[in-house]
């Protein structure tokens, strides 16, 4: 009953803030209403029982990106924008095809229920057993085991970005 | 228990929320949050689909993804400030020097 | 000789480090330049290029360590090392080191010769040999990442020039959108097929029935992702400006290396986890390739500017090689490695005779700088008409045989009408082509100055028209070597 409960209260924050953050006039509201959006996903980890990615979501997410954002936000003129017009001229169109989109995307997961195993996605998923190792561990193991290619692959990445950044950052490098 | 399909649904939300964003919005850094969402979209995706089938392979994609919104971010922040210091404005519509 | 010096020092590496010691040869240049640019003064910034080389050098040593390998899959099958990634690599590896040649002297002029340039250029090249090799969808996303933030940053680098930072902000916001679609289109491949193992994945989408939606939606996003990296329409309207904005060499990476790589990603996918679904695409492709075909040919009529005219051109050659996807036959695929290999040479060197026209002074995109360049310097010239033969698919140039075998499969199979499309867009890109040469061969020069070639600029021209030359009268050689590309499991798997 509590899982139904927490599920519906993150997913419907989850949602609100994310519809907030494109409606928004000033940037900093988009912002905060990110982080708003990006809690509500933390909180829909946990129900989903990945209490590792749960604090990585709030650590890099919401303490690393978007305080990235704001810093951004606040170097670039702020007042100007506020009385701008916000919205492009395609945007009637661009409504149009994103609402016929969601309906498309809306139709698609109703009508997987007909294919696959009986009632596929649409069934209570098993209660995870409970594990002497936890979610930490067995990501752990599993990241320097059979992802590390990935990982690696990962902190060239990073690399990239943390060259790129000063890179583009920089008035004279 | 909430079934997976629940999960699917509001993943498809912020997608959809993210798409509308990108394509409507002027001003590129609340640009770059809709491609955020549409991020977060998949990684709830992912998790939801790892919970369903049993297995961490899920969520280690969503740890890379994760990690892969912080990278794309850095770097478009810094290009959006690389141009900025150019252009003084921050609207997609005036940026208009290369046309046809 | 590593694992020596590792010996001796009481460590060993594992089997399977061999197999990606390409990429970490170009990765330890990569920092190697990162740690010693900031040694080098103003002048000696060239040395920087040098190591870009020596690191390219290794890294193809260590590829070539790899040719004659049958399928290995190794790192709990997150990567497979087989012919295709073997060919690929080599591609990448040859464009880089094309490119280094031709930025040098570039850089210099543009006063942004900065080390961050080259060792930026080696770890795009890593993203590109794990998305050749990767058989995981993690890798694949994390190595296409990791090319397409190279990039974005590469594009950008001429950072007072406007035209540099508008390139790259168009490229960074539509570029982070199409992955993250692509990205969603993987989320649905996982759920789908149990697994991010690619043949686990095509295992579980062939027992799914037909009309699956999410099966349905998951091709189309990551269809959409696939088309945007290609610039494939109707998703290719961010390359003319970023061909336009980013330093040219770095034009010509994108328009090489980086459609390369996203080929292989293409061929990857829709070979293994997309083939059971094949009537769904089929005809998506076809329509895609003579959409891109119509765009480009006619879209590189009007233009003025050399970067948005080999733009459209670029968008117009993808249609051609996705034509040999949709016929699906081993001399489709072989077409279209073989495609791939001759695009390397003809399209750098195209853009590097934009390159020659850049000096102090004279930005030398557009067309009327080409005027008279046979009478200023005829080397240039010359190598100018060979690429655009090349390009424009005429005997006996390399660029003539690479049509040839799309054509061949296209018969094959039956697909006369494609054939035909394929066949009627030669006409409109003879038109654009030599109109360039038009004015490099017959207009007058009108007093501008004598374009210098250095000697770097002149190695990697002299490569290109080589090939170009060698390719397309003895063509044998490297037929073959685009057709060791069939020895793969992957694409032996379907072709039977």
């Amino acid at each position: 009953m509590t899982n139904e409960i927490l599920f519906y209260f993150f997913a419907g924050l989850a949602v609100l803030g994310g519809v907030l953050v494109v409606t928004m006039r000033n940037a900093v509201h988009s912002a905060v209403f990110l982080i708003t959006t990006l809690l509500a996903t933390a909180g829909l980890y946990l129900t989903l029982n990945a209490e590792f990615l749960f604090v990585v979501q709030i650590i890099l997410y919401v303490g690393g990106i978007m305080v990235l954002f704001v810093f951004v936000i606040m170097l670039v003129n702020l007042d100007v924008a506020l009385h701008q017009v916000q919205f492009n001229r395609q945007t009637w169109v661009a409504g149009l095809l994103s609402f016929a989109l969601l309906a498309e995307l809306l139709a698609a997961v109703a009508l997987a229920r007909s294919y696959g195993e009986e009632n596929w996605l649409f069934a209570a998923p098993h209660v995870p057993t409970v594990t002497a190792e936890g979610n930490t561990e067995q990501i752990g193991r599993l990241l320097f085991q059979n992802y590390v290619i990935p990982f690696e692959i990962a902190s060239i990445l990073l690399l990239v970005a943390l060259v790129g950044a000063v890179v583009m950052g920089k008035k004279r490098i | 228990m909430i079934p997976t399909s629940h999960y699917l649904v509001v993943s498809l939300l912020l997608f959809t929320t993210g798409v509308i964003g990108v394509l409507t919005r002027r001003n590129v850094i609340i640009v770059l949050m809709s491609i955020e969402l549409i991020l977060n979209a998949v990684n709830i995706n992912l998790v939801a689909f790892s919970q369903h089938l049993a297995s961490l392979d899920g969520q280690i994609f969503a740890i890379f993804v994760i990690t892969d919104a912080a990278a794309e971010a850095a770097v478009g922040l810094g290009i959006i400030i690389a141009f900025f210091r150019n252009r003084q404005t921050l609207l997609a519509d005036e940026m208009d020097l290369l046309r046809w | 000789m590593v694992q020596d010096l590792l010996s001796r020092l009481g460590m060993q590496l594992p089997k399977e480090f061999a197999l990606i010691l390409p990429q970490v040869q170009l990765g330890i240049f990569a920092l190697g330049i990162l740690l010693t640019d900031f040694l080098l003064d103003r002048k000696s910034r060239w040395w920087n290029a040098v190591l870009a080389l020596a690191g390219v050098g290794f890294s193809g040593k260590a590829l070539w360590n790899l040719r004659n390998l049958e399928d290995v899959s190794a790192y709990h099958s997150s990567i497979v090392v087989d012919p295709f990634a073997v060919f690929f690599g080599f591609l990448f590896l040859i464009s880089a080191a094309l490119v280094i040649l031709l930025s040098v002297r570039y850089l210099e002029i543009e006063d942004e010769h900065h080390g961050e340039f080259y060792a930026l250029l080696l770890l795009a090249t890593i993203g590109m040999m794990f998305l050749a090799t990767g058989s995981d969808l993690i890798t694949l996303f994390l190595g296409l990442e990791t090319m397409a933030l190279s990039f974005y940053v590469l594009t950008g680098f001429l950072r007072h020039r406007k035209a540099s930072n508008e390139g790259a902000l168009k490229y960074v916001l539509l570029g982070a959108f199409s992955s993250g679609i692509l990205a969603y289109g993987f989320s649905l491949m996982y759920g789908i097929g149990g697994s991010t193992n690619l043949a686990r994945i095509a295992q579980a989408y062939a027992e799914r029935s037909p009309g699956d939606p999410l099966v349905l939606i998951s091709l189309v996003t990551v269809s959409a992702g696939v088309f945007f990296k290609i610039a494939a329409v109707p998703f290719h309207m961010w390359a003319p400006d970023v061909y336009e904005g980013a330093p040219t060499s770095i034009t010509a990476s994108i328009s090489v290396a980086s459609k390369a790589a996203s080929f292989a990603l293409l061929l990857r996918i829709f070979c293994t986890a997309f083939w059971p679904i094949r009537p769904n695409w089929e005809m998506v492709v076809a329509g895609v390739a003579v959409a891109s075909m119509t765009i480009g040919n006619f879209g590189a009529i009007t233009q003025s500017n050399l970067k948005r005219l080999l733009a459209y051109s670029s968008i117009g050659h993808v249609g051609y090689m996705l034509l040999g996807l949709v016929a699906g036959t081993p001399d489709g695929f072989k077409g279209i490695a073989f495609y791939l290999l001759v695009y390397v040479f003809m399209n750098t060197g195209a853009f590097a005779i934009v390159i020659l026209l850049r000096r102090e002074g004279v930005i030398g995109e557009d067309i009327e700088d080409l005027n008279g360049l046979i009478s200023r310097r005829p080397v240039a010239a010359i190598l100018l008409l060979i690429f655009m033969l090349s390009l424009a698919g005429i005997p006996p140039t390399a660029g003539f045989i690479g049509k040839y075998f799309i054509f061949l499969s296209l018969i094959e199979t039956g697909h006369y009408v494609l054939a035909v499309f394929a066949a009627l867009y030669i006409a409109p890109a003879l038109y654009y082509y030599f109109r360039v040469v038009v004015h490099a061969w017959m207009r007058e020069p009108g007093g501008a100055a004598r374009p210098t070639i250095s000697v770097a600029q002149g190695v990697a021209l002299a490569a290109c028209t080589l090939f170009i030359l060698v390719a397309g009268l003895l063509p044998d050689r490297f037929i073959n070597f685009a057709g060791t590309t069939l020895q793969s499991q992957f694409l032996q798997m379907i072709l039977r």
